[in-house]
């Protein structure tokens, strides 16, 4: 009996996830919850009253546009259009989905298949890999190498150009998967960085997925540059967007894929053959938010630059925290994610005879003993990499005051207590 | 340096021929392969887009998607904007991915009190983004290549198409009309499925069969002794069930919306979906749930985790609280789920009366807010043109929608590819609409008649 019942292969080793056992954690008050990555400030009021809006007009609360709320569309091509320095068609070249996850997931089922190869930057975001592997592909990992500098440690990809790592663009590569500003260590990729990248994906005739959600968030010296506006670069990228990372909203889960009509009409289909359309009062609230926004992007209150402001100090205040502590941050240049290496504060945990990386371990033992929270860095290697990045923790920092306040007592008395 | 290399390698692109495999994506023909996945194959028409279009652009009256042009009720809208708006900001952010806690544990209660089964609703229960995505999760979860799936006709037209990119077989079997009693309308429940012939569609490929009661287009609510035909093969064949529920508290006539989950053999098998947009009309929430064992469930949470991970938190914690305040007036006669049903039997009765005066043949449903109607009496409005790859009733909706203003859904959108021709002559309308809509619908028709009959 049990053997009808059982699960198709195309899910067949992807159910466990890093999440389950370190969001569990969230739910405990008494602990200083700096791992999983949303923000504990609030959304702007004014995207709060939008919403309020929506949900008393009476076909808001009804179904809307499969492809993405007519209103919404139009908002974001506007925003992108400036952006991008191009026209983007709203009807086309945009569909809107449950949260860019939603965008990953429409962009992989409808762009790969049995037979591909996509490649994946490591660290990643941990769903890159099961979501090329659910869409029958295989993953092709290619890790960021660092380089520590005088003034700072930095990560780069400029090691692509050498032959060690080129040769894992081939015929059966069918994309590559592109997150910039990166999840987890906060590197926003530079133009030649993008270029070098651009230049493989041309010449092996290659889709780029861009995962740009953090798009807002850079901090001073860096600039966000999206790899589609490079030359021969918009025919083959898909760029992702999210209403959860652009207006601290991560629960009303919206996200956008646009890119050029040719591509975008598959997505469509996945999407209008998976969930068909996305809820309405929170797009409409979305696209005000926007229009509120587009208005002044000229203007330095405009939320995509204010937030950004606000989070560069909270960067600034969580790495000090963490140097005072003796602990080596990887001081990100955007995003609101932070990765530190432990390995300085030599905590033994051999006797700990779980057979997980030292990262988990670490974490857990953080958890318990100091009441902290993290997440492992392991969790976004491919199985090659873990090792190398198992002494680092990765720290969210989109977080109010007093939680900075709360993870600095704790820090400042880490040597006070030994494990 | 990167420069230089940056060059050799714009260089290498142009002395180098392309060898195997595309040429770029700028929207021509590609060298040797489609830029898209081969499970996109043969799923990329859908009729709503058309009428939906079509709706928008001529109808006065618009009886055609079926969503209600009334409000969500009061209750359930106060909860919106109280979560929204109230002190604990942290309901903008993520919750509990498999569901919300406050939802997941009060349709563990709800459900679990109607199927007499103590429900976990932390593996018991998974909440979706619409009962849409509930389905999708269940096709991925348990349909594999070849696997066969049987989709009784006429079906909510996403079934097969879902079924297609899982890679599965869609197999079909038709409800069957029989001839009313004399003088007498003909109602959904005159569909019948023919036992011998759905025995006959049972293989050892066959993985689910999935089952809408109450059915969308027709309005049928599959009585207790259909079901246990269905459930007998089930178990026999030892198949899964996907019953698609959604109009579950939308049933007339004092009938009894029987679970399948709830007869014998069946528990194991089944997963059940439901949906916030239709309980509480409010569509365009896209909150649905599945339940089911957690040896079904373990597999739905597997697929939503790696495809939205999480569903929108604000409109899970007001269907709690709707949830809530129906278990505490439930079969009371100011719950919800009593006076909607009341309320659109009303309007299915002015409906039926309406088309019924005018000549249009309603087939009285017992159960959803659609209503289908036999148009042959119309025919002559409509001329049949020999050798059109399109069905009589597609092309009668039409031109009803752009010479009448009346939007309605062609039966033919129902039915699968081979089978569009069977049923070509009815045309499905949704009455979940206020009272004004409805009297326009009667005006649209009766003047329609009149023309009809005057030299």
């Amino acid at each position: 009996m049990a053997f009808r019942h059982e699960n198709t292969r195309r899910i067949e080793g992807l159910d466990s996830n890093v999440w389950v056992e370190f969001t569990k954690v969230a739910a405990d008050p008494s602990i200083v919850n700096l791992g999983q990555g949303l923000p504990d400030i609030s959304p702007p009021s004014y995207v709060k009253e939008e919403l309020a809006k929506a949900a008393a007009v009476d076909r808001l609360n009804q179904y809307t546009r499969g492809f993405g709320h007519p209103s919404l569309v139009k908002a974001l091509s506007q925003v992108y259009e400036r952006v991008c320095g191009r026209r983007i068609d709203p009807l086309t070249d945009i569909l809107v989905t449950v949260g860019a996850y939603g965008s990953l997931f429409s962009t992989i089922q409808a762009l790969i298949q049995e037979g591909d190869e996509v490649i994946i930057i490591e660290p990643f975001y941990d769903c890159y890999e099961p979501m090329v592997k659910m869409a029958g592909a295989k993953p092709v990992f290619i890790p960021l190498r660092y380089v520590s500098s005088f003034l700072k440690i930095t990560y780069h990809i400029k090691f692509l150009i050498h032959t060690q790592y080129t040769n894992k663009f081939n015929s059966k590569t069918k994309a590559i998967i592109l997150n910039t500003p990166h999840n987890p260590i906060g590197k926003v990729f530079t133009r030649e960085e993008l270029q070098v990248i651009a230049d493989l994906c041309i010449k092996h005739d290659t889709l780029c997925i861009s995962d740009e959600v953090y798009e807002w968030l850079v901090y001073k010296g860096n600039k966000h540059i999206k790899i589609a506006t490079l030359p021969g670069m918009w025919e083959r990228t898909i760029t992702i967007g999210s209403a959860g990372k652009t207006y601290s909203v991560t629960g009303w889960k919206l996200g956008w894929s646009i890119g050029p009509q040719n591509l975008i009409k598959h997505l469509q289909v996945v999407h209008q053959n998976t969930l068909y359309t996305c809820p309405t009062p929170l797009q409409e609230a979305l696209a005000q938010a926007f229009w509120i926004d587009y208005k002044r992007m000229d203007d330095p209150d405009c939320y995509f630059y204010s937030l950004s402001r606000e989070l560069e100090s909270k960067r600034d205040r969580m790495a000090q925290l963490l140097q005072e502590a003796g602990l080596k941050p990887v001081i990100p240049d955007g995003g609101y994610f932070m990765i530190v290496d432990v390995s300085t504060l030599n905590v033994d945990l051999s006797d700990v005879d779980e057979k997980q990386p030292y990262d988990y371990k670490f974490v857990k033992w953080m958890i318990t003993s100091k009441k902290l929270s993290a997440i492992p860095l392991s969790a976004f290697c491919g199985p090659e990499t873990k090792r190398q990045f198992e002494k680092y923790i990765r720290f969210c920092f989109i977080k109010k005051d007093g939680t900075l306040d709360a993870a600095e007592v704790i820090l400042k008395n880490w040597n006070k207590q030994t494990a | 340096m990167l420069r230089r290399v940056g060059l050799s390698l714009r260089h290498f692109l142009l002395e180098r021929k392309s060898c195997a495999g595309y040429s770029s994506y700028s929207g021509e023909a590609k060298m040797s392969r489609p830029v898209q996945a081969r499970r996109l194959e043969g799923i990329d028409k859908n009729i709503w887009v058309e009428f939906v279009k079509l709706a928008a652009t001529y109808s006065t009256v618009n009886l055609g998607q079926g969503f209600p042009d009334f409000p969500p009720p009061d209750f359930l809208k106060e909860a919106f904007v109280g979560a929204l708006s109230g002190e604990n900001h942290m309901l903008h952010q993520y919750t509990r991915a498999f569901g919300h806690p406050p939802l997941v544990k009060i349709l563990a209660q709800f459900f679990g009190k109607l199927l007499g089964r103590d429900l976990d609703p932390m593996t018991d229960v998974m909440v979706t983004v619409g009962a849409y995505q509930a389905l999708f999760c269940c096709f991925q979860a348990f349909v594999d290549e070849g696997d066969e799936v049987i989709i009784i006709e006429p079906f909510f037209d996403c079934y097969e198409p879902m079924v297609k990119m899982a890679g599965g077989t869609p197999v079909f079997v038709p409800l069957r009309p029989k001839a009313p009693k004399d003088g007498k309308l003909m109602s959904s429940a005159d569909w019948q499925l023919d036992p011998a012939e759905l025995a006959s569609k049972f293989s050892k490929r066959t993985k689910a069969i999935i089952l809408n009661s109450p059915n969308n287009p027709l309005g049928k609510v599959f009585n207790r002794g259909e079901l246990e035909l269905i459930a007998d093969l089930c178990v026999k064949h030892d198949i899964l069930c996907i019953s698609d529920e959604v109009y579950e508290w939308l049933v007339y006539d004092g009938k009894e919306h029987i679970r399948i989950a709830s007869l014998q053999g069946m528990w194991d098998r089944t997963v059940i979906i439901g949906s916030a947009g239709k309980t509480f009309s409010a569509t365009g929430w896209k909150v649905g749930w599945t339940v089911g064992p957690n040896r079904l469930l373990q597999h739905l949470r597997t697929v939503h985790q790696n495809s939205v991970y999480h569903c929108a938190t604000v409109a899970q914690e007001a269907v709690a609280q709707g949830f809530q305040r129906e278990l505490e007036r439930y079969g009371k006669p100011d719950s919800y789920f009593v006076q909607l049903p009341k309320e659109l039997q009303q309007k299915r009765d002015w409906l039926v009366q309406s088309l019924d005066a005018v000549g249009m043949k309603p087939i009285v449903p017992e159960g959803t807010y659609f209503l289908v109607a036999d148009i042959s009496e119309f025919k002559s409005d409509v001329p049949d043109v020999p050798n059109s790859d399109e069905p009589y009733d597609s092309r009668f909706a039409k031109w009803m929608v752009k010479n009448k203003g009346l939007a309605a859904i062609p039966l033919s959108a129902f039915y699968c590819g081979p089978h569009k021709n069977n049923y070509n002559h009815f045309i499905r309308f949704c009455f979940a609409k206020e009272e004004a809509t409805l009297k326009a619908a009667n005006d649209i028709l009766q003047k329609w008649k009149r023309e009809k009959t005057s030299p």
